[in-house]
């Protein structure tokens, strides 16, 4: 049933595949940002309480929402590694931590940036902004792991179980807000009677999805250079090398 | 699927299952604990699960709405007190000396600590503003009879405080 996928868990194609892709990738998410941020930050309407503070909230959210749904991405990608013992999995893992953590820490930058203002305080200890924190530090521990190991095999396998362990903080991120109180609010409501209006949803939207296209890009460019580090002494990296001019 | 890969496969989902009932269980045992806050009936009537109840001289926060009506300021300070209640009928005076954050107003949220200073007395080192999840334009906020006014401070408030 899988056959079909096989000749692209051979680096070479991988790589091959992954350079054809990135271009795309990366004009997609540029003019999904530009419209998303632009739309939001010139062209929608103000809030009736916050004024013009809002409109951190189109950085802020994707980011926030995107930190999630990378170290999701990466769990996969280790699992799949870890299982099945494909190296390119994890490669895609480790190529994915170092965009997710800062990511994680745009959000939580910006989630500062506008709390000062609004709420009255930079930070505060509350299950939302906690498990957010958690997150960062999973992210820092998956890259530490997989740099202090010598043999990439063995690293791989010792931050693919750390980042499938971790998994359990995302359901906790997501709905810490409705199980606990917090000074954190609720999660946007796309849809019903209390949806956020469209002029403001929409190029929130977009801007998630643009975060999200950007984080596979970078991440694609990322695991191009790992396969290239992990397969030095391969010669179809090195008549690559020679090609591009190396000596 | 081959033996080895079955053996991993069923080793890396016991540890995602494993874990998850962990931090389950974990989570259920602190569940109250994780709250940043108490709400006012809490405090009245102590927690639902637990029956505790903050005793007075207790450092405590407590989140809830500030009730319409309820604020007094005094003209030549920033002192000034409001009651904060919830949807269970609780009510806590909160009383704070310092400046409110922008979107302090009566019939919003609230987030203050400080401490009990008697029942249902909340002497507040700080007090957070909280806001929701609904975003609005102002015509629209308007039209559903919500408006916004952000607070005064006289010159004097401001030289007293």
């Amino acid at each position: 049933m899988w056959k079909w996928l096989h000749p692209y868990a051979e680096p070479q194609r991988a790589y091959r595949l992954a350079g054809k892709f990135i271009p795309w990738l990366s004009i997609l998410a540029i003019l999904m940002l530009l419209t998303g941020t632009t739309w939001g930050m010139v062209f929608s309407p103000t809030d009736y309480q916050q004024g013009d503070s809002y409109r951190i909230i189109f950085v802020h959210v994707p980011a926030a929402s995107m930190s999630m749904s990378a170290y999701i991405g990466m769990a996969i990608a280790a699992f799949i590694g870890l299982v099945w013992q494909i190296k390119l999995a994890d490669w895609m893992a480790a190529s994915i931590a170092p965009i997710g953590a800062v990511i994680t820490f745009i959000a939580l930058v910006t989630g500062s940036t506008w709390g000062k203002p609004m709420w009255g305080t930079w930070w505060v200890w509350d299950a939302r902004l906690t498990s957010e924190l958690v997150l960062l530090f999973l992210y820092l521990g998956v890259i530490s792991l997989y740099a202090s190991f010598e043999d990439k095999v063995l690293a791989a396998r010792a931050a693919g179980i750390l980042s499938i362990v971790g998994v359990i903080n995302i359901p906790i991120i997501k709905y810490s807000v409705d199980w606990w109180n917090s000074l954190h609010q609720g999660s946007i409501k796309m849809t019903g009677k209390t949806a956020m209006p469209p002029d403001m949803l929409v190029p929130l939207v977009i801007n998630i999805l643009g975060f999200g296209v950007m984080i596979g890009a970078l991440s694609l460019i990322r695991f191009r250079s790992e396969i290239l580090a992990r397969n030095g002494m391969r010669p179809w990296v090195r008549e690559l090398a020679l090609a591009e001019g190396a000596k | 699927m081959n033996a080895r890969r079955k053996k991993r496969l069923v080793l890396a989902s016991t540890l995602v299952v494993g874990v998850a009932v962990v931090a389950s269980l974990l989570l259920y045992a602190l569940n109250s604990n994780l709250n940043l806050f108490y709400t006012p009936s809490e405090i009245v009537n102590g927690k639902v699960d637990t029956g505790v109840k903050p005793k007075v001289g207790d450092r405590i926060r407590i989140g809830g709405m500030v009730t319409e009506g309820s604020l007094v300021r005094d003209p030549k300070s920033l002192h000034i007190s409001f009651a904060v209640h919830d949807a269970a009928g609780g009510q806590v005076t909160v009383t704070y000396d310092d400046l409110l954050p922008d979107l302090f107003r009566e019939g919003q949220g609230v987030v203050a600590q400080g401490v009990l200073v008697g029942p249902g007395q909340l002497e507040a080192t700080e007090v957070l503003a909280k806001h929701d999840e609904n975003y609005m334009p102002p015509e629209v906020a308007a039209a559903m009879g919500q408006d916004h006014q952000k607070m005064q401070y006289t010159e004097e408030q401001k030289a007293g405080g």
